[in-house]
């Protein structure tokens, strides 16, 4: 009996030992340092393999600006991810915004009058998503499947399915915003920087994050002690829709043109990115440093691939490889809690 | 004058009768044991009293004061806290975050406010602390023990000022050292003057630590007797219907 329970006693201050870590070992069970230092590695051995092509200036503001659009959806994905639902519908939301951000552009309006209704068409897209799963109680798979349909359906309505390229007066100065740099950084970048840094803080630092993570832990329990468990799910649809339209302004300024097929099959790109950076698709677990590392690990092993001279047609085996990779690594990051 | 007194309470689920007219009284400081059956109204009389749903008859009295409760907020706003069976805690959370869980410390002003994780984390410590736990606030709460995750729950409980606490089987699951290390937090918080309600099936857990005890039989009161005044015997009858009334 007694024996028993020191050794009762013993594995309890084993998990207390573990828990005490050092940054060290608190850094070295984070699935975003090791994604980094897998992008750093790949970065290492192509600057070595292809000196001139990979590391230069060039594909360093290539590779930058194409994970961008990913990597500011991701942010947006992560809310949702951490509640314990998804978003399957940001790639048509994207094509959607874009649309009508050409379309408002055509009729000769305002940049700034473009943007605020690529806003709006967002934040309706996502308030319709948040509504029926939050306050309906509809899984968010299916929702978000439904509003894949219908948002690119829209898309192509709208656009009576032609590609909108004359975008007015504003055009010059909507493409500049997007497709413009500042100390040779593409301004999506910048963007990408700036809402990692306000999404980060978001998460950690203030009640509206904890939330998240609280629901996507339990939300049972979150309900039981007073968090406003519908509202804050209503408000993560309504945040990751308007990434995707964030996004959208950005590629649609970048490239000049709306189409409305802009953003077919972002949506697994975007999730994958957020798995990849530590997500758990349960809930309650990932950041936004992990969203915006797993959208650059993507891109760069697509470049990567690209560079070394491989056919363009492995890079889905690739990319998914790493997605199971990623799921694997967070299993056995699991394993000594459990 | 009774920090809680119910008086006639009956609650019907369309043509089933849950509770027949039940009177209890709960005095400052008290620990009662709950006990009954499976289907014994146990846990509908602890909702009633909780705000998670009103009583059909009857009339729920908090200093001699009606009250009313609509949802578990009124409740609480009353001081009445409750520990539930699953202890509603969130395990991709630390301890000091389940405990201010929809209660969070902030600071800063408007859309600055954010989390002050160091007056949340000084003020779990100082409940763990009170409670003689050995939890810490920053350790994750699915690397914790059952004995410590019901502290984290019942810490909880201590962040307002809890006149009435109510534990829904909180023994239920839990190792024989894990039992007696709960059974010391319900003895803490009656040290403090708080009411405790035990809902268990465990008799000696309940006889270890009760004033009185009550015991429900198909949705009425069939006993409320102090501890010295009973067996653990008795109480048996009285949940088996072998005893009618005492």
């Amino acid at each position: 009996m007694s024996s028993q329970s020191t050794a009762s006693h013993a594995a309890i201050e084993e998990v207390t030992h573990l828990r005490e870590r050092s940054f060290l070992q608190r850094m070295l069970t984070r699935q975003p340092f090791w994604v980094t230092v897998a992008v750093l590695v790949i970065v290492g051995a192509m600057t070595l393999y292809q000196p001139t092509a990979f590391a230069s200036a060039d594909n360093f503001f290539n590779i930058t600006r194409n994970f961008a659009f990913i990597g500011i959806m991701a942010l947006g994905m992560t809310a949702v991810i951490l509640t314990g639902g998804i978003d399957l519908s940001v790639g048509s939301t994207m094509g959607l915004v874009g649309v009508v951000c050409g379309l408002v552009l055509q009729a000769g309006q305002h940049w700034a009058i473009a943007i605020a209704a690529a806003l709006l068409a967002g934040a309706a897209t996502g308030a319709v998503n948040g509504i029926l799963i939050a306050y309906v109680g509809l899984p968010s798979f299916v929702v978000t499947l439904g509003m894949l349909s219908i948002a690119r359906s829209l898309a192509i309505v709208l656009s009576q399915n032609k590609i909108i390229y004359q975008l007015g007066p504003w055009g010059d100065a909507f493409d500049a915003i997007g497709g413009g740099d500042i100390f040779g950084i593409a301004n999506p970048v910048w963007l990408l920087i700036i809402m990692a840094l306000v999404f980060g803080y978001v998460f950690n630092f203030t009640a509206w994050g904890r939330y998240l993570f609280a629901i996507g832990g339990n939300e049972n329990a979150a309900r039981l002690t007073g968090v406003p468990v519908k509202r804050i799910k209503l408000q993560a649809y309504i945040v990751s829709a308007m990434t995707a339209a964030i996004a959208s302004v950005m590629i649609v300024g970048w490239q000049g043109s709306a189409i409305n097929a802009l953003g077919t099959g972002y949506e697994l790109r975007v999730i994958a990115s957020t798995v990849i950076g530590g997500a758990s698709l349960i809930g309650g677990e990932g950041g936004a440093f992990g969203a915006v590392v797993g959208a650059a690990l993507i891109e760069l092993i697509r470049n990567s691939l690209l560079m070394a001279g491989v056919d363009s047609n492995w890079q889905g085996t690739f990319v998914g490889l790493f997605i199971c990779l990623a799921v694997l690594l967070q299993r056995i990051r699991h394993r000594p809690s459990e | 004058m009774a920090l809680l007194e119910l008086n006639g309470i009956a609650k019907h689920f369309g043509a089933i009768e849950a509770l027949k007219g039940v009177d209890l009284t709960l005095k400052t400081g008290e620990v009662v044991g709950l006990m009954g059956d499976n289907g014994a109204g146990k846990s509908t009389l602890v909702k009633i009293i909780a705000g998670n749903f009103p009583p059909t008859e009857g009339e729920i009295r908090m200093s001699g004061d009606v009250k009313h409760f609509h949802k578990p907020v009124d409740a609480r706003a009353e001081g009445i806290e409750v520990v539930y069976q699953d202890l509603a805690l969130c395990n991709n959370l630390t301890a000091a975050a389940n405990v201010f869980l929809g209660r969070e410390v902030k600071r800063g002003v408007g859309p600055f406010r954010v989390l002050d994780y160091g007056a949340m984390y000084a003020r779990a410590a100082e409940l763990f602390r009170e409670l003689k736990s050995e939890t810490r606030p920053r350790d994750l709460v699915k690397q914790m023990s059952g004995g410590q995750r019901q502290a984290v729950a019942i810490a909880r409980t201590r962040l307002s000022d809890a006149k009435i606490v109510l534990m829904d089987e909180p023994t239920a699951a839990i190792s024989v050292r894990q039992v007696a290390e709960v059974l010391d937090l319900i003895r803490r918080l009656k040290d403090r003057g708080i009411a405790v309600v035990l809902i268990s099936h465990r008799m000696p857990d309940v006889f270890a630590v009760s004033d009185r005890v009550i015991v429900m039989r198909r949705g009425s009161k069939v006993a409320d007797k102090a501890i010295s005044q009973t067996s653990p015997e008795e109480v048996t009858g009285l949940i088996t219907g072998a005893i009618r009334t005492a």
